[in-house]
């Protein structure tokens, strides 16, 4: 076991990890932040993705050990006193989930991607979020809802 | 929010949680003192277990038990069950949760370990010795069928499953024959991988005097409480299964798996829950696929482009066992080689197939995507056989007048082929495209241009119970809601419907709303779970509005009957002389004298002043049994882009016009209609899994099998047509069209935008190397 120390959704965490624990059960088991989910074991389909200080990262191809001394943000940090991230709302507004799966995934992409002001056009949407797939929506609804928080009209 | 609920994009109540990652899927539920199950699965497509030595595995850090399928032998009450055994010949092989002598296909389980963490589990299942003798296997079906064949079951001396036929009355081979064309085509359709985002699980805990609770990510919990008490003996009144938040299904979780019954044996064993869930490349060897079918298909017409007769026969794999519905798949599609045509003469022969490959069953659109490939795609190959627009022929063989019963033997209701065709060639611009394709083939571009059709229709809405029973499937297909006020006027409604992605919160309580003058906020939608939803036949094959929502407008009659005898009661009139409206009856001509419909729920708790041998409350159930399948339909048109040096197709448009029948939301409708065309596409252009000649599956993970990702496919342009379906709600069904329109469409562009070259058919999917050797050939 090794003693890793990180910041998760603005909360310190001293926990006690496996050298071979992937950050993603570090987050869903020895913190019980369950929103981030699993969905493969080849880091395709990017249902676990996070934020590492500031950068979206699939929390299952990095170590917990690697996390050490790091900030991150999963969905469970995303609302900010009840009030759902302009990406989050988004999503609400545009019906751009329906089984929810891979949502907390695809919403913290997409609020990376906008952040870095790579979401400059639906092509680029598309482009920014490849690392991240559903199975429902199409994307159709994903690319408009990240579309309107962007400010993106082509 | 009242009478407009129908036919209003209400947001969706499940968001909430789902946004904010508090969603409740199996793998976010642990007990106290759960234990983890991993499956030990055959590396080999077929072989004889010789022995399963599991001493390593039990001294390992952490475990609690493991077992060999001998071992748990005696624990089967019977077999995982096959519902639906299309003749009554129909090869129905035993299946069991884990095999005892012989693995059938690579991915088989043939033991488990149980160990205090998932990790530890793992660890311990490879630490199990399993000795194999590894066997001679087949994964073709056409090879499956030949003399020398290795057999999948070599008691059954045959890999043939079944061979289903319809007919219908006078001839087709003799309108073949006079036919003025005939045209022939042959297809192969790969087999498809679900990939619903989230993989199955179980939890199960078994209570001290038996009662058995299963969490499953099941699209089935009625279904599969009543296949339980078949496997494992335990009678379904101490069966519960809940269906939590489950992250898709598309049909892979629809089936009875082994998992679940082993959970619950264990858990039983070991006093304590147990838990699996199921990875991604587990998913892929262990999880139902769908498709892996070979059609010849043949037209008979006349020279002006009337077709006369269809013939089908199809060779269908089932995989090495039957899962839940696996030989009737095919037949959800055999009254569709017609499609949207009155053709008058038909023929359909299924053959199925047993291979030493994981099961197939239902993938989205069962049966209908397999029949409405070949019909499409024919009705392409016939228009070029007769130099007509393949437009042209298919609106001069639309049916048009409705009801219209088919040579197959079924009753359309209700559609409108041509309205959606045209509203589809007004959105398209084929005058802009053809122009755009002949500059670029007249430049000798090599990026050529192509435009597809497909014009469809399907049966959903699963299913009228005595054509099930006609059909030899095991049960009904009725559906059942119960609509309950609570004293103070807000609404449970409970559904035997359940959804994994479909928006039923949001939907049933918009039909409920708009039948009862609530506000949607005041209804809440119950669903699967069995203690809490005892009635229900489950979601899958479009039918949970088209069957359930049904159930539930007739609920709410009966709710709004029970109701008007209070008030007529009260306000001592009669029930004739009531109004109903915006949630308030009101006296005919006495507008003052009303009584809103949340103070009649409190006079019913209330029983101080009913009529007469009236029971207290105000709670009505209802099941539904439709009398027909439901018949959505439409006009699809895709434009691509083919690379003719490198072969790369890029798909720059897709246009769908649907009849869906009244869209109760119209955003969650188009959802529907997004997500299906992906799948479509998808079939079309990338996803295929792949198996070597002995049952290797080559394509074992995401990063093989080509899930599109954002990047692969366009913004969709959708519109609807509206004929209302034959039912109070005027609702078809939606969840299927897209995946059954799609991938003929596609495919049909590709092939259009060769055909200058004289290309005539590219396989499935349409690689980029399938599309260049199919240039290549043509060129040499």
């Amino acid at each position: 076991m090794r003693h890793v120390a990180l910041t998760v959704n603005g909360a310190l965490h001293e926990v006690d990890v496996e050298p071979r624990e992937l950050l993603v059960y570090v987050l869903r088991e020895r913190l019980g932040l369950t929103g981030t989910n699993v969905g493969c074991d080849t880091s395709s389909c990017g249902s676990c993705t996070v934020l590492v200080n500031g950068e979206s990262v699939k929390s299952c191809t990095m170590l917990g050990v690697q996390a050490d001394g790091m900030e991150v943000t999963t969905i469970e940090g995303l609302a900010v006193n009840g009030e759902l991230h302009p990406v989050q709302q988004a999503f609400h507004d545009h019906h751009a989930l329906q089984c929810g799966f891979c949502t907390p995934g695809m919403v913290l992409a997409a609020a990376s991607l906008i952040e870095h002001g790579e979401a400059t056009s639906r092509a680029a949407i598309r482009e920014g979020l490849e690392g991240n797939l559903c199975r429902c929506t199409g994307y159709h609804n994903i690319v408009e809802a990240v579309a309107e928080v962007a400010g993106v009209t082509s | 929010m009242s009478a407009t609920a129908i036919g209003t994009s209400v947001k969706r109540k499940e968001d909430a949680s789902l946004l904010r990652g508090q969603g409740t899927y199996v793998e976010n539920l642990t007990l106290p003192g759960t234990v983890f199950m991993a499956i030990v699965r055959s590396p080999y497509p077929h072989a004889r277990i010789t022995s399963v030595n599991l001493d390593r595995a039990k001294a390992a850090e952490g475990v609690v038990a493991a077992f060999s399928g001998a071992d748990l032998a005696d624990e089967w009450a019977g077999s995982l069950p096959c519902a639906w055994v299309v003749t009554e010949d129909t090869k129905t092989p035993p299946h069991y949760p884990l095999a005892v002598d012989e693995a059938r296909y690579q991915g088989d389980p043939v033991a488990v370990v149980v160990a205090e963490s998932r990790a530890l589990a793992k660890d311990a299942a490879e630490l199990v010795e399993v000795v194999y003798e590894q066997l001679p296997s087949v994964a073709d079906v056409e090879k499956a069928l030949g003399d020398d064949a290795p057999l999948v079951h070599s008691e059954l001396a045959t890999n043939e499953c079944y061979v289903w036929k319809l007919e219908s009355e006078g001839g087709v081979d003799d309108a073949i024959a006079a036919a003025d064309v005939v045209v022939t085509r042959h297809y192969r359709q790969p087999r498809l991988i679900p990939n619903a985002i989230e993989p199955r699980g179980v939890m199960a805990q078994v209570g001290p005097t038996g009662e058995a609770t299963l969490w499953s990510a099941t699209q089935t919990p009625h279904i599969l409480r009543f296949a339980l008490q078949l496997v494992l003996g335990i009678p379904e009144s101490k069966i519960r299964v809940i269906a939590p938040d489950v992250g898709g299904g598309f049909g892979s979780k629809l089936q009875i798996y082994g998992e679940g019954p082993l959970a619950i044996v264990l858990s039983r064993r070991l006093g304590r829950p147990v838990k699996w869930i199921e990875e991604r490349s587990e998913n892929y060897v262990g999880t139902i696929h769908g498709r892996d079918v070979v059609h010849e298909l043949t037209f008979a017409a006349t020279k002006d482009g009337k077709i006369t007769a269809v013939k089908s026969e199809a060779w269908c794999a089932m995989g090495a066992y039957l899962e839940l519905v696996t030989p009737g798949i095919p037949l959800l599609g055999a009254w569709l080689y017609s499609g949207p045509y009155d053709i008058p003469h038909y023929s359909v022969t299924f053959t199925g197939v047993f291979t030493h490959t994981t099961p197939t069953d239902a993938y989205r659109g069962a049966g209908r995507p397999e029949a409405t490939y070949v019909l499409e795609r024919t009705m392409d190959a016939l228009a070029g056989e007769l130099r007509m627009d393949s437009v042209e022929l298919r609106r001069r063989n639309f049916v048009k007048e409705f009801p219209h019963t088919m040579a197959s033997g079924l009753t359309i209701d209700s559609g409108d082929y041509e309205a959606s065709l045209d509203k589809l060639l007004e959105r398209l611009d084929l005058d802009a495209i053809r122009a755009e394709q002949a500059k670029r083939r007249e430049s000798g571009d090599p990026k050529q241009l192509g435009v597809g059709f497909s014009t469809y229709n399907e049966m959903c809405g699963l299913a009228p119970s005595r054509i099930l029973g006609a059909i030899r499937y095991a049960v009904g297909g009725w559906d059942s809601a119960t609509i309950r006020f609570q004293p103070l006027g807000s609404v449970q409604v409970v559904v035997g419907t359940s959804p994994h992605g479909q928006s039923h919160e949001t939907t049933f309580a918009q039909v409920v709303a708009d039948r009862l003058g609530v506000d949607v906020d005041d209804v809440e939608v119950l669903h699967g779970d069995t203690a809490v939803s005892q009635l229900g036949m489950d979601t899958y094959g479009s039918r949970s509005l088209s069957v359930g929502g049904i159930a539930l407008y007739n609920a709410s009659e009966k709710v709004i009957a029970k109701a008007r005898a209070i008030v007529a009661h009260q306000l001592e009139v009669s029930e004739d002389d009531l109004v109903f409206a915006n949630g308030t009856f009101s006296v005919k001509g006495s507008p003052d004298r009303s009584m809103d419909i949340k103070a009649v729920a409190f006079q019913a708790h209330a029983a101080h002043n009913l009529p007469d041998g009236m029971e207290p409350g105000l709670e009505e159930t209802a099941t539904y049994d439709p009398a027909n399948f439901s018949w959505p339909g439409g006009a699809h048109a895709a434009v691509v882009e083919v690379d003719t040096e490198t072969g790369d197709t890029r798909l720059v448009r897709y246009v769908a016009v649907d009849d869906v029948g009244t869209a109760v939301n119209p955003q969650i409708v188009d959802g529907q209609v997004h997500g299906g065309i992906t799948q479509g596409v998808a079939a079309a252009l990338f996803e295929e899994g792949a198996y070597d000649e002995d049952g290797n599956l080559l394509t074992t993970t995401m990063a093989t099998y080509l899930v599109p990702s954002p990047a692969e496919v366009p913004s969709y342009e959708t519109d609807r047509t509206e004929t209302a379906g034959d039912n109070p709600l005027g609702v078809k069904g939606v969840g299927e069209t897209g995946t059954i329109a799609a991938a003929p469409a596609v495919i049909n562009a590709v092939v259009d935008a060769l055909s200058h070259l004289g290309v005539t058919d590219i396989g499935l999917p349409a690689t980029p190397e399938r599309v260049w050797r199919a240039i290549e050939e043509v060129r040499t």
